[in-house]
C-alpha cells in the first residue's frame, strides 16, 4: 500500500515532467507491472509505479528526494513492459534533470557526480578518458581507495588506457556542450 | 560487404577485447569495417540522465559523419547502439528536437542513417549457414549462457532487435559455431549498467543473482555483447566473493570472442588474455575439440 502524506513543497511537478519527458502521465493504470519488473525495486523505498502515482496526485519537489532516482539503472524494463506504453524511464530522466536543476538531489551513491565527471572528459577530449574521469570522480567522492586494487591488473591488460584519446572531433563535441548548456534551465 | 564501424570509447579501454574480436571475426567473414574519421562519444547513460538534447546530439554528430560515407552504421557496443538508435528515433519523431540537435551539431541531420548491431549484420547479411560453413574449431561441449542485458533489446519499439523478453540471436550464433546454448531465465535482466562506479552496491547485488542463475543453469561461460555487462559481470566477481563468499569463476566472453574461436582465430588475437576471470576452461574445451580433428557436424537449426 502506498501511504501518501500531504507534504507538497512546491507547485506540482506533473506539468513540467510531462513537458520534459513527452509522457502523458494520466494514462497510468497503476497495474504495477513496472515495479514488479524493476531490478532495483527491492532496494528502494519507492518503486516506479509509486512515483507515477505521486506525480499524478500533484507531488512537488519532495518527490525529487526519492531514493529511486539515483538507484534506477536505466534498464528500461518498466518502459518495455508498460501495457499503456508509458516511457517510465523517460519520466525518471526528467525527474533526475529536475533534481539536479533544483538542487534537490541527495546525490545518493554519487551518480550525479559520476555523470558530471564522465561528461566533462567527453567535453574536453571528445571521447571518454577513463583515468581522468575516475580521478575526478574519486576526488569528488573522497573514497579514493575503492576499486584501486583492480587497477594494476586492468592497466596491465590494457583495460584502462593511460593516454588520452586525441583522434575525436573535439570541436563539434565542444559546440554541442556549449549549445546544450545554453538552452538548459530555460524550461526549468 | 562494407560498413561504417563505430567502435565506441570503450573499444579503446575496457572493451579492447570486444573491438579486437569484432575486427577479427569481420575479417574472417569478409566484412569490411571502416571507422568514421574523428568519431566521438555517444554520451552513454550519463548523457541521457543529464539532458535530452545533449543525449541526441552526441550520437547525431557521429551519424552525420557516417551519412557522408554513404554506408550503414555498424556498432558492436550495445550501449552505443542503443544511444544511436534512440537519437535517430528522437530526431525523426520530434521536429523540435531535430531542430535543437542540428543547431547543436552545426549541421542538418534527418535521422536516416541505418544503425545496425554487428550481431544483426552476422545474422541478416552473412547468415548462420555461411558462419557454420566457416567453422574450423567447433565449440563442442561448451555450454554458453547468452546474456543480452538491457540495451540491445530495450526500448523494443525503438531498437526493434529480436524478441525483447526472450531473444535468441546470440543463442543462434553460439549454435552456429558448434556450442551448446543453454536455456536460462535471466537473458534480459539488468547488470547495473553504468552504475558500476557510482553504485557498486547495486551492481554487486544484480550481478550476483545473474551469475548465480548462470551457474545453476550449468553454464561454462556467459556470452555478452555489451562492454558494461562484460565489465560488471567479470570484474565484480571479486567483490561478490569478498562480500558473500560466493566464488563463481565464470568467464564472461564477448560473443565475437566465442565466434572467433569457432572460426579458428587464435585466442590472443581475440583478446582472451584481457578477461579478468580467465577463460581457461573455454580454451581447454576448444583445444580438445580441435585436437580431436576434423570438422564436427553442426546443426544450427535445433
Amino acid at each position: 500500500m502506498i501511504t501518501i502524506k500531504k507534504t507538497r513543497t512546491s507547485v506540482p511537478l506533473k506539468g513540467i515532467v510531462e513537458k520534459i519527458s513527452g509522457v502523458d502521465l494520466s494514462v497510468c493504470l497503476q497495474c504495477r507491472k513496472c515495479t514488479s519488473g524493476c531490478p532495483v525495486g527491492k532496494l528502494t523505498k519507492s518503486g516506479p509505479s509509486e512515483i507515477m502515482r505521486r506525480l499524478h496526485l500533484d507531488a512537488g519537489n519532495e518527490l525529487l528526494e526519492s531514493d529511486i532516482l539515483w538507484t534506477c539503472v536505466s534498464c528500461e524494463t518498466c518502459s518495455a513492459r508498460c501495457p499503456m506504453g508509458i516511457d517510465v524511464a523517460a519520466v525518471m530522466d526528467a525527474l533526475r534533470k529536475l533534481a539536479l536543476a533544483r538542487g534537490a538531489s541527495k546525490q545518493q551513491g554519487n551518480v550525479p557526480l559520476f555523470n558530471k565527471a564522465f561528461l566533462k572528459t567527453v567535453e574536453v577530449f571528445g571521447r571518454t578518458y577513463e583515468i581522468a574521469m575516475i580521478a575526478a570522480y574519486k576526488l569528488g567522492t573522497g573514497k579514493l581507495m575503492n576499486d584501486t586494487e583492480k587497477f594494476p591488473t586492468m592497466i596491465k591488460k590494457g583495460k584502462i588506457s593511460l593516454l588520452p584519446p586525441l583522434a575525436g572531433d573535439r570541436k563539434t563535441v565542444r559546440r554541442i556542450f556549449k549549445k546544450t548548456k545554453k538552452s538548459k534551465g530555460a524550461e526549468i | 560487404m562494407r560498413y561504417a564501424y563505430y567502435p565506441g570509447c570503450s573499444a579503446e579501454s575496457t572493451a579492447r577485447d570486444m573491438h579486437q574480436s569484432t575486427l577479427a571475426v569481420a575479417g574472417a567473414l569478409g566484412i569490411e569495417m571502416i571507422e568514421p574519421k574523428g568519431w566521438t562519444c555517444c554520451g552513454a547513460t550519463a548523457g541521457h540522465q543529464t539532458d535530452r538534447i545533449l543525449a541526441a546530439s552526441l550520437p547525431a554528430a557521429n551519424l552525420v559523419k557516417i551519412q557522408d560515407m554513404g554506408l550503414d552504421c555498424v556498432v558492436n557496443c550495445a550501449a552505443c547502439y542503443n544511444r544511436m538508435k534512440v537519437a535517430n528515433h528522437e530526431i525523426l519523431s520530434d521536429p523540435q528536437i531535430r531542430k535543437s540537435v542540428c543547431d547543436a551539431i552545426g549541421r542538418d541531420y534527418d535521422g536516416s542513417v541505418k544503425v545496425r548491431h554487428f550481431i544483426e549484420v552476422l545474422l541478416e547479411d552473412i547468415g548462420l549457414d555461411s558462419i557454420t560453413n566457416s567453422v574450423k574449431n567447433p565449440l563442442r561441449d561448451l555450454k554458453v549462457a547468452s546474456y543480452y542485458g538491457c540495451l540491445l533489446v530495450r526500448p523494443p519499439k525503438v531498437v526493434n532487435f529480436d524478441d525483447p523478453e526472450n531473444p535468441t540471436s546470440l543463442d543462434k550464433l553460439v549454435k552456429a559455431v558448434g556450442g551448446e546454448s543453454i536455456d536460462w531465465p535471466y537473458k534480459v535482466e539488468c547488470c547495473g549498467g553504468g552504475l558500476s562506479l557510482s553504485r557498486t552496491d547495486v551492481v554487486v547485488n544484480l550481478t550476483d543473482s545473474i551469475l548465480g542463475m548462470a551457474q545453476s543453469a550449468g553454464a561454462d561461460c556467459v556470452a555478452v555483447s555489451c562492454p558494461m555487462c562484460q565489465v560488471n559481470l567479470d570484474l565484480r566477481q571479486q567483490d561478490i566473493k569478498k562480500q558473500t563468499g560466493r566464488d563463481y569463476q565464470i568467464p564472461i566472453a564477448y560473443i565475437t570472442q566465442l565466434l572467433g574461436l569457432g572460426l579458428g582465430i587464435s585466442p590472443d588475437k581475440l583478446g582472451f588474455n584481457k578477461l579478468m576471470v580467465p577463460a581457461s576452461n573455454v580454451l581447454e574445451l576448444v583445444r580438445c575439440s580441435a585436437s580431436e580433428g576434423g570438422k564436427a557436424e553442426i546443426n544450427s537449426n535445433d
